[in-house]
């Protein structure tokens, strides 16, 4: 490879000398921060693994370094949060996913109805499609969750009547079944969105084409569709996996019900911070990977 | 229905002055929350929007953090976490105290960190919606870069936001439900009240969920007057 410039056998020129203006001043001060921050953090959490670090240590030392090493495991005890609740972590995080996945499915299969309903042509349809999506939407969460889990007592004599009382009288099963109407009505305005975003000679082509209404429907337009829709659902998710922490609130003990347990016993902040790392962790990892199907599947796309 | 009217009533009688007093702490938890969310969301998007790689990196450290944790969490760290920080702090003075956070700054925070990490997004795409031929024509005019900023890119940037920031403000409204959770007498905890009391918890939480519906359609009314009014000079085509 020859040199851009024969003189100095540089290969480019070099880089402009970036004076410390007040921009950058304040941008590595913010840096520094958030570095002592994460440092401070990483000890902080990194108290709980005393023992197995001393206990990896202690045949690599020598002199005074291994007695005090050898004393501290011999005399300490070690009882780190860690190893306390880790496990109770882990079975939260099962339930949380279990509450975001089967929400999710029953949120989609639900949405297809309500988004068809909404963009019909009769108002009988489409005005109380609109008034179920505007109420989902529009009202917190948490109150649906409520109005549903604490509302179903005042029909109890007729959920009683129908056999449906042991379905509301369960938290669970009450949260699966708010989650799943509020994050319908979010999902039925993604796709009725994603499907009006299709332009309209594509419906006309296939009908020149001789090809039937539902044909075009689930074969050319669906898939135009569910292109334009990823990245809203992929924040739905998201939205979905922030919002199951209020499941925490009625008994269940999903990694938000667990971390306030935690807490509740032993007044530890860490519960909340290691919930942090979790929760960061899942929607990261989720948002990453989620980029990178959606380059993947839409590559053919010109953007 | 008529039982229903009489537990809805003022006075002694009925629960209509508490849930009143709820929906007055609601809206003005959120409109206490909006000017931090704002102005912080907004030195974020700066940050976000400079040339300078460290300061771009430490803002979306910040949005990453408080877009990615739940609200609920959130709320619990700066509740939670402000009281213990106090308290050690106390403790390194030689005061031995226990101190409880106000509910209603606590949530203000924790909303502020959230609706501004968000708002910083808003920002900053507005600022890419603004040629770079406007920052060029205020420095022409011998305008300072402050002069810049506030004269000729915030007005363009304000209408360019607006829709996204008036979603911001439906939803902060409803996440102001959260700091019920944490005891601040809201919509929520005082319909939770109510229905507690009388055993009729669908009529009470049923009237909480419509009265957040009310919020949101006079909110959205004047959003859609708001964003005309900053339309009034576009041309129209």
């Amino acid at each position: 490879m020859t040199a851009a410039n024969p003189l100095t056998g540089w290969k480019s020129p070099p880089q402009a000398k970036r004076p410390w203006t007040w921009t950058k001043i304040t941008g590595h001060i913010l840096m520094a921060l958030w570095v002592i921050a994460g440092f401070y953090l990483l000890v902080y959490l990194l108290g709980n693994l005393e023992k197995p670090i001393l206990e990896f240590l202690t045949p690599h030392l020598s002199g005074a370094w291994a007695e005090y090493a050898e004393r501290q495991l011999a005399t300490h005890e070690f009882d780190s949060f860690l190893e306390r609740y880790g496990n109770k972590y882990i079975e939260g995080f099962l339930v949380t996913l279990q509450i975001v996945g089967l929400s999710l499915l029953v949120g989609a299969a639900l949405s297809i109805p309500i988004a068809i309903a909404r963009s019909s042509k009769w108002k009988i349809f489409s005005t109380p499609a609109y008034a179920y999506v505007y109420f989902f939407r529009g009202t917190p969460l948490l109150a649906q969750t409520f109005l549903i889990y604490y509302g179903a007592g005042t029909f109890r004599p007729e959920l009683e009547a129908v056999g449906l009382w042991g379905f509301f009288r369960d938290a669970w099963y009450c949260v699966i079944f708010a989650f799943s109407l509020n994050t319908s009505a979010y999902q039925a305005e993604i796709l009725r969105g994603a499907i009006m975003n299709v332009p309209k000679g594509q419906w006309e082509g296939a009908a020149a084409l001789g090809i039937s209404k539902p044909v075009t429907f689930f074969k050319v337009i669906l898939p135009q569709a569910l292109m334009v829709a990823l990245r809203p659902y992929g924040n739905e998710i998201i939205l979905m996996i922030k919002g199951s922490a209020i499941a925490s609130i009625i008994t269940i003990y999903d990694l938000m019900g667990e971390t306030r347990r935690a807490y509740s016993r032993t007044y530890d902040f860490q519960a909340y911070i290691w919930a942090a790392v979790a929760y960061l962790l899942i929607v990261e990892t989720l948002r990453r990977v989620w980029d990178k199907i959606e380059a993947r599947l839409t590559r053919h796309l010109i953007r | 229905m008529n039982e229903a009217l009489t537990l809805l009533s003022f006075g002694d009688q009925g629960w209509g002055d508490q849930i009143a007093r709820g929906v007055l702490v609601t809206i003005s938890l959120a409109i206490a929350t909006l000017p931090f969310g704002l102005i912080i969301g907004f030195l974020v998007a700066l940050a976000k929007n400079s040339s300078e790689p460290s300061l771009k990196l430490a803002a979306n450290i910040y949005t990453t953090i408080f877009r990615g944790l739940p609200e609920l969490l959130t709320l619990f760290l700066v509740y939670f976490g402000v009281q213990i920080g106090i308290q050690q702090g106390m403790r390194l003075l030689g005061f031995e105290s226990y101190i409880e956070v106000n509910s209603f700054v606590a949530g203000m925070v924790a909303l502020s960190l959230v609706f501004s990490s968000y708002a910083s997004e808003a920002f900053l795409s507005a600022f890419r919606g603004i040629p770079q031929g406007q920052y060029e024509g205020g420095h022409a005019l011998g305008l300072s870069r402050y002069q810049t900023m506030t004269l000729v890119i915030l007005p363009q940037l304000i209408r360019l936001a607006l829709p996204a920031l008036g979603n911001l403000w439906l939803i902060l409204l409803k996440e102001t439900s959260l700091v019920s959770v944490i005891g601040l007498a809201d919509i929520v905890r005082e319909s939770g009240i109510a229905a507690r009391v009388t055993k009729e918890p669908f009529l009470f939480f049923g009237i909480a969920c419509l009265i957040y519906l009310f919020l949101a359609i006079i909110s959205s009314t004047g959003l859609a007057r708001i964003e005309r009014w900053s339309k009034r000079g576009d041309v129209s085509r």
